[in-house]
């Protein structure tokens, strides 16, 4: 049985890496926010497997603080902003989607050939999935530099979030529960504070593009 | 004795397809019907339409080239070709060696260049519009295919479709992620190859919207049955192919007659059910613009690489 | 070793060919001797040098199993002789030069015309120092020999480029040719002196020995290796065209008459590739792996250009001279290819590799150079090269059409033609890159075979287009195509032999791979067949499976007879148990009542999905109209982004530099009496110490 553990714990990291690459091609924001929520569903799911193969009981309270805050909170505080501030529409990229795939692809192979020597060294049963979840975190920053709305760019981050915390459960089985409830507080007071900062944006420029932040240098 | 179950099977193979094909767009139709609530036409209409056809007298436009009046079968002759090669009754076909996967990507192709040719022969702007989208189509969906083929054959060491259909059915069942990726990348292929939404309206009568219908505007009678039976043989050859790649389970490997109950048992209802599912994504998905399709079929082929990379990390030399 | 002997029997291959290379240089000046007498020239002079080229094909295929033969001509300076050298690689390269020179040589025959250029006799003369010179830098076993011959094969090529020198544009463009022609004729000369002066004079016992053997036995190391390697690159690849030294072909081609343009299109850019060859694997032992994946990574780059270019043009040359740009890039992968797997000692797969770029370097001879000479016959047929002026000459012109159409889909890379055996071939040597041993490269590398599929996918485009635009639809210009006529019967012997020579290697790759073993044999020591531990043939000469039959296989005979048999069956039935009645009327287009011939697409048209999709490569002008003209015009222009960015740049580098030169020239002779004063003063100051 253990040894189709492993290789449902590949399929998960494998649809993981989809979904980002769908994220990366996503022009709709009600959808980039309904694949954040897969994603976090995902990962909740991937972490209660290897809780179940090894045993590790303090996964469990990971994978449940994941589920609600990942899949439930976040997103539901994100629906409601984007109604609030009225941007349901079309995602703009600075470079089109296309070319953003290409440097996706690549910057995938970069990552899976980075994780080769490293994930030889780890001894835990989802050692090769290391080299997926840096590969997630590449393209969620991809995601973050070639948007140029502000939601998206937040859910980038939200996402290469993700990808860390994909990364420490395959390589180490988790981190310390202290360190996740710290990450996980300073990951909600981030989305309020960025709540209030697009307020402020909107009322300054009248739109949520951050390419009018550019305007405020001093020239 | 050895040498007739073979060649037997071939031909029971060949007739299989072009007694099916029609069946089974009929099928696709009746579904679609049922899920959008409307009464269906019935499940013999497209051997009703073929009959009709051969009745009908061809008329020609006054340029038209020998290449417009030949392009129809040839192209059926390839689609023909295509289905002898793919393994559903058996993977012991005399007719396997001959091409491989990249010989079959070469068959589609070469039908593909012929109705581009044809559409642009008698000078019509449709005709012209449509062979300028039908290229365009093919050529991102080409190697988006080869790219799943490739993946396939790094799993199977081997680009014969007769080894590849062994190899899958023969292992323990197992999940390959690289084979999901290959399998929505495929997905997306056959829906461009075979015009359906969400990249062509197979049912359109508006000129500008359409790609595969604009090229055979000017085909009538015979040539036109041809054709449409081509059509139809492609959509089994790619639903047979998606079955022998995805769910190989079933099909016979060697030549031998008694297991061909067995064979049409297995390979009956998986193509019921891909066409009821091809039904369901029709329905659910709108026709996208035209300068959308790129993007598409972009977002195929990189699922498709990306299928080969997740296999050469994940599944090799772990 | 022979020499001149007059004993026939006693002559080996090398002297016949060497007899026949003088054939071709008499031919060449008899035709000086008739000057302006075009029949007399076309009708006896060329058709000799057919048959004299088929004479040299049959010679080297004969030499191609046999061992090396050398030859020593007494010509040349005192020291240093001709060294000439008969081995398979020469012998195979020789096949192509002769089986394509005779196709092209009879097709000239029936297409010289007075008034076109220069004399008759004189473009005779340079065509056939062409060929010659071509064959010497075949068969050349010296530095010496080599350069002599490639400077005149460069001459010769841009005399015969431009024959219609009284047209500025193609002056210029043949002043182009000629630059680059001779950058990478610096280059290769200075490979050559690398290779040769590495070990030092006191490796070659203080005498300054220009031999290829010499050269063969010295045993460089890394850093000369690499540096006689980049040099040779970049010296054969300007002449093949490679990125960035490319942009001379798409202006020499057009600008040439077509058979010049078949020629150094089928023929010349070979020669490049056989200088490649010669030198990485016969003068250089052991290939680094960085070499073979940088040559990968620059012909792919080269072969995505040529196919993203060659989608958008608008005249019929400009257009295969962009695609042979992109099969050279693909030839140049398959060599990066086959050093990548040499430098890992996977020698077996090196050979594959190495036999799809063999028999692409054939497949592209015959096809491109049948597709430039039917661009040649419908350009005397209508005088027109612009693509938007043609259309419908399917109907005038049958022969032409029907024989491009096997161009066209060789070229494309479609069963059951030859096209699609060496793209084959390279796709299965490529599915055998992940066993490298190197980590990044055996993942980039199945990458590098998607983008090779999407340039074969963009190829068919490109010719559907080509073909297209051309002869099927309705004739965009009324008067072009109704005075246009079929090619004359010389000109169909040419196409003929060329587009037989496709099916050919098409339906028999067994034989020719058997044959093409001979050549990676003597560059890698082994061959595909014999590697494998199959003996020569053992699937029969029907399939062709190279590694082993499981693993792949094709048999290109038995898919051609089926597919013309169940054509043949399905009219046959239909026609005896329905009926084959038919009749003609007007097209139907949708019931629209107004069609005339310009609501066709044009050839940007055709293009514009792919123009839309590779905007950020192209460099756009668009005219577009508004809705006030009263004329309105569409006009887009795309050009280049190489020749903006690096050629004007240096060119305006280099006037500024003469310009500041030029200021010691100052018109006055005192001043010039003063430079000889000051250079005597300087020189007997030095050589009084």
């Amino acid at each position: 049985m253990s040894h189709y553990y492993g290789q449902i714990i590949n399929l998960l990291a494998a649809v993981m890496l989809l979904l980002s690459f769908a994220m990366l091609g996503q022009r709709r924001i009600l959808s980039l926010i309904n694949l954040f929520m897969l994603q976090g569903a995902v990962l909740c799911t991937s972490t209660v497997t290897v809780a179940l193969v090894t045993g590790q009981s303090h996964l469990y309270w990971s994978a449940l603080l994941t589920l609600l805050l990942k899949v439930l909170l976040l997103p539901w505080l994100l629906h409601r902003l984007i109604r609030r501030l009225n941007v349901k529409w079309d995602v703009e990229t600075l470079i089109n989607i296309p070319t953003t795939m290409l440097i996706g692809i690549v910057l995938v192979v970069f990552s899976f050939n980075m994780a080769l020597p490293i994930s030889q060294l780890a001894g835990t049963v989802s050692r090769s999935t290391l080299g997926i979840a840096m590969a997630v975190v590449m393209l969620s920053f991809l995601m973050m530099i070639t948007r140029s709305k502000a939601v998206p760019q937040v859910i980038g981050f939200l996402s290469m979030e993700n990808g860390l915390f994909f990364a420490a459960t395959s390589a180490t089985y988790g981190m310390p529960m202290v360190v996740e409830l710290g990450i996980a507080l300073d990951v909600l007071i981030g989305m309020v504070i960025l709540g209030v900062f697009f307020f402020q944006i909107r009322e300054r420029f009248d739109s949520l593009d951050i390419r009018h932040l550019e305007k405020l240098k001093d020239d | 004795m050895n040498l007739i179950a073979p060649v037997l099977l071939q031909i029971l193979e060949l007739a299989l397809a072009l007694v099916l094909a029609p069946l089974l767009t009929g099928w696709v139709n009746q579904c679609r019907a049922w899920l959008q609530n409307r009464s269906a036409p019935p499940l013999l209409q497209p051997y009703r339409q073929f009959a009709k056809l051969f009745e009908k007298e061809v008329v020609l436009a006054h340029n038209a080239s020998s290449l417009f009046r030949a392009a129809p079968y040839i192209i059926f002759a390839c689609m023909a070709l295509a289905s002898m090669i793919v393994p559903t009754l058996s993977t012991d076909l005399p007719f396997g060696p001959a091409a491989d996967a990249i010989a079959l990507v070469g068959i589609f192709a070469l039908a593909r260049v012929f109705i581009a040719l044809a559409g642009m022969d008698v000078g019509t702007a449709f005709g012209s519009l449509g062979a300028r989208r039908e290229m365009l189509i093919g050529f991102l969906a080409e190697p988006a295919l080869l790219m799943v083929f490739f993946t396939a054959s790094l799993i199977s060491q081997s680009t014969s479709l007769s080894t590849i259909v062994e190899t899958f059915a023969s292992r323990e069942f197992a999940i390959y992620p690289s084979l999901a990726f290959a399998g929505v990348a495929f997905t997306m292929v056959s829906l461009a190859e075979n015009a359906r939404i969400p990249v062509d309206n197979p049912t359109t009568h508006l000129e500008l919207t359409m790609i595969h219908e604009a090229m055979i505007l000017e085909y009538s009678g015979r040539h036109l049955a041809f054709i449409e039976w081509a059509a139809e043989l492609k959509l089994y050859v790619y639903s047979c192919l998606g079955l022998a790649l995805f769910f190989p389970w079933g099909v016979p490997q060697g030549a031998d007659l008694s297991n061909l109950p067995l064979a049409l048992a297995s390979l009956l209802p998986k193509l019921a059910i891909g066409g009821a599912l091809l039904a369901l994504i029709e329905t659910l998905s709108a026709k996208m613009r035209i300068f959308r399709a790129p993007e598409f079929l972009g977002t195929a082929f990189m699922l498709a690489v990306l299928g080969m990379l997740v296999h050469l990390l994940l599944e090799t030399g772990k | 070793m022979s020499g001149l002997s007059a004993n026939l029997s006693e002559l080996l291959s090398i002297d016949w060919i060497l007899l026949l290379i003088g054939t071709w240089l008499l031919i060449g000046l008899a035709g000086l001797t008739v000057l302006r007498d075009v029949t007399a020239v076309a009708r006896l002079l060329y058709p000799l040098g057919a048959l004299v080229g088929m004479a040299l094909a049959v010679c080297a295929f004969n030499a191609l199993g046999a061992p090396a033969e050398i030859a020593v001509l007494p010509l040349g300076l005192p020291d240093l002789p001709f060294h000439l050298r008969l081995d398979a690689l020469s012998a195979l390269f020789l096949m192509l030069l002769g089986g394509t020179a005779a196709g092209i040589s009879i097709f000239s025959a029936g297409y010289l015309r007075k008034g076109e250029g220069s004399a008759a006799g004189l473009q005779c003369l340079q065509y056939h120092l062409f060929l010659a010179s071509m064959a010497l830098v075949l068969l050349a076993d010296d530095a010496y020999a080599f350069m002599v011959a490639w400077e005149l094969m460069a001459l010769s090529s841009f005399f015969l480029v431009t024959s219609d020198h009284r047209n500025p544009e193609i002056r210029s463009a043949g002043y182009l040719y000629l630059l680059i022609a001779h950058i990478g004729a610096i280059a290769i000369l200075l490979c050559f002196g690398v290779l040769q002066g590495a070990g030092g004079l006191a490796a070659s016992n203080g005498v300054a020995d220009y031999t290829f053997d010499h050269m063969r036995a010295i045993r460089h190391d890394t850093f000369w290796a690499s540096a006689a390697f980049g040099l040779a690159v970049l010296g054969f690849g300007a002449k093949a065209g490679l990125l960035p030294l490319h942009v001379w072909l798409p202006e020499a081609h057009p600008a040439a008459p077509s058979p010049v343009s078949a020629m150094m299109s089928g023929v010349m850019l070979k020669t490049a590739i056989y200088g490649v060859l010669r030198v990485s694997f016969d003068l250089l032992h052991h290939p680094l792996w960085w070499w073979g994946v940088g040559l990968l990574a620059l012909g792919l780059v080269t072969a995505l250009f040529g196919a993203i270019f060659s989608a958008v043009q608008s005249d019929m040359k400009r257009l295969l001279a962009y695609s042979s740009i992109e099969n050279i890039g693909l030839l140049f992968v398959g060599i990066g290819l086959t050093l990548t797997f040499q430098a890992f000692g996977m020698t077996a797969l090196a050979a594959l590799a190495l036999t799809a770029v063999l028999y692409h370097c054939l497949n592209h001879a015959v096809f491109k150079s049948l597709l430039f000479l039917c661009t040649g016959a419908v350009l005397h047929a209508t005088r027109e090269r612009r693509l938007g002026k043609l259309g419908g000459l399917i109907h005038p012109m049958p022969w032409v059409a029907w024989l491009a159409l096997l161009g066209v889909l060789s070229s494309a890379g479609l069963p059951p033609f030859n096209g699609f055996v060496s793209e084959w071939l390279l796709l299965q040597a490529f599915l055998f890159t992940p066993g490298l041993p190197h980590g990044y490269i055996n993942m980039l590398i199945p990458v590098a075979a998607a983008a090779v599929t999407l340039t074969a996918a963009l190829a068919g485009y490109v010719m559907v287009k080509f073909f297209g635009i051309v002869f099927l639809g309705q004739p965009r210009e009324e008067t072009i195509s109704r005075q246009a006529k079929d090619a004359g019967w010389l000109e169909r012997t040419g196409l003929v032999w060329l587009a037989a020579l496709c099916v050919l290697l098409g339906l028999f790759p067994v034989f020719v791979i058997e044959h093409l073993d001979f050549v990676t044999r003597t560059l890698l020591g082994t061959g595909v067949y014999a590697a494998s531990g199959n003996v020569a043939g053992s699937h029969g000469w029907l399939l062709l499976a190279p590694i082993s039959a499981d693993r792949a296989s094709y048999e290109p005979l038995l898919f051609l007879l089926m597919i013309s048999a169940i054509v043949v069956a399905t009219a046959a039935f239909v026609h005896r148990f329905w009926h084959g009645r038919m009749r003609r009327g007007a097209a139907w287009n949708c019931g629209f009542p107004i069609q005339t011939p310009r609501m066709q697409d044009t050839a940007e048209g055709f293009s514009q999905p792919l123009r839309q999709i590779f905007e950020p490569f192209y460099r756009l002008t668009r005219e577009l109209p508004t809705s006030f003209d009263k004329a309105p015009r569409y006009s887009v222009v795309v050009r280049d982004h190489f020749w903006y960015l690096i050629y004007l740049p240096l060119a305006h580098l280099a006037n500024l530099v003469s310009r500041g030169i030029s200021v010691i020239q100052q018109g006055r002779i005192a001043i010039y009496l003063l430079y000889s004063l000051i250079t005597l003063v300087v020189l007997l100051f030095l050589v009084r110490g």
